[in-house]
């Protein structure tokens, strides 16, 4: 794919590790781990987030020598966590258990909407912070929450488009570019992601990266939803660069007006 | 009564956590593992040496697919 112009590969910084690829990929949802390797490799992925669970004696392959194998670094999550002290251990579990300061801190304060809880989310993040952590936090939409999670020390903030897997976009674009005017550090959008349109509407808002993962392991092609999410991301940051048209309630003609025939 | 990832256990107090973690079917050298004993992270370094108590939770843990 040629769309490499210099403000598309721009590589992202968070906390000092450079990503040539702004697509994040969650591991959650994918059939096989043969169908996760391919959706990694079409999704040019170099970043994805794994959980932390019981280990499981039955199970078939593992999943960090399958990662290993696909060249990706590990972001390890705290989903599942519904107060800053489950979170907060389950951050040092994952640092003991993949050699990495790097946490994606969610704290889930509604079964049904998953949406997170914004005091214990800061708490988290802040005890995280204090002990050495790379915190990205998966928050709300909302730009004074991610304003203070920036100013507490996080590598990125991580708002959602919609509720975790529930496809439904981004239901708030303008909290989305406040949020973007409002930090400093990296906005990756978080959650609800659908189809690629949705991530090419991230990148357009301004943010620096995006994350996926049902979209991708729950479409019917995963592997090809992988190789579509990349390209939306390079058109939304192409697009977001190029500086769209404004808006106008009436048409403004693309053909000149001057030197038509007279056909009557 | 120790409890081994929410299942109870005919391990008896005094036993090596590392007898534990290896009826999980694991190598103490494997790799992403991490364990937690009544909520407290247990470094690597010392899952030879430390010994289970009578009443104890432990949580041995490792990467699944999320997020």
């Amino acid at each position: 794919m040629e769309l490499s112009t210099a403000t598309a590969r721009e590589p992202l910084t968070i906390a000092g590790r450079e990503l040539r690829s702004r697509l994040l990929l969650g591991t959650g949802g994918f059939q096989s781990l043969e169908l996760l390797s391919e959706a990694i490799a079409a999704s040019a992925t170099e970043l994805v987030t794994v959980a932390l669970r019981r280990v499981d004696p039955g199970a078939h392959g593992s999943l960090v020598d399958v990662l290993e194998r696909a060249g990706v670094e590990l972001l390890p999550n705290t989903a599942g966590c519904h107060t800053a002290r489950d979170a907060v251990v389950t951050a040092r579990l994952a640092r003991e258990a993949f050699g990495t300061n790097w946490i994606k801190l969610e704290v889930i304060g509604d079964e049904d909407t998953l949406l997170p809880d914004a005091p214990e989310l800061l708490r988290a993040a802040e005890e995280l912070l204090a002990d050495g952590f790379v915190v990205l936090p998966y928050t709300t939409d909302d730009p004074v929450l991610a304003r203070r999670l920036a100013d507490l020390g996080c590598a990125a903030v991580m708002p959602l488009g919609s509720p975790i897997g529930s496809g439904m976009g981004i239901r708030n674009p303008y909290n989305i570019s406040l949020i973007r005017e409002a930090v400093d550090v990296p906005v990756v959008l978080d959650a609800g992601v659908g189809t690629a349109s949705d991530v090419t509407l991230a990148m357009e808002l301004g943010c620096d990266a995006v994350m996926v993962a049902s979209a991708i392991s729950r479409a019917a092609d995963p592997v090809r939803m992988a190789g579509a999410m990349r390209a939306a991301v390079d058109a939304g940051r192409l697009a977001a660069g190029a500086g769209r048209i404004p808006r106008r309630r009436y048409a403004r003609a693309s053909s000149p007006i001057e030197g038509r025939a007279a056909l009557d | 009564m120790i409890v081994l990832n929410g299942e109870r256990t005919d391990l008896v107090a005094g036993t090596p956590l590392a007898d534990a973690i290896e009826r999980l079917g694991l190598s103490l050298d494997a790799r992403g593992v991490a364990v937690a004993v009544d909520g407290q992270v247990l470094p690597r370094s010392e899952w030879q040496s430390y010994r289970l108590a009578e009443e104890t939770r432990v949580e041995v843990l490792t990467a699944m697919q999320g997020g």
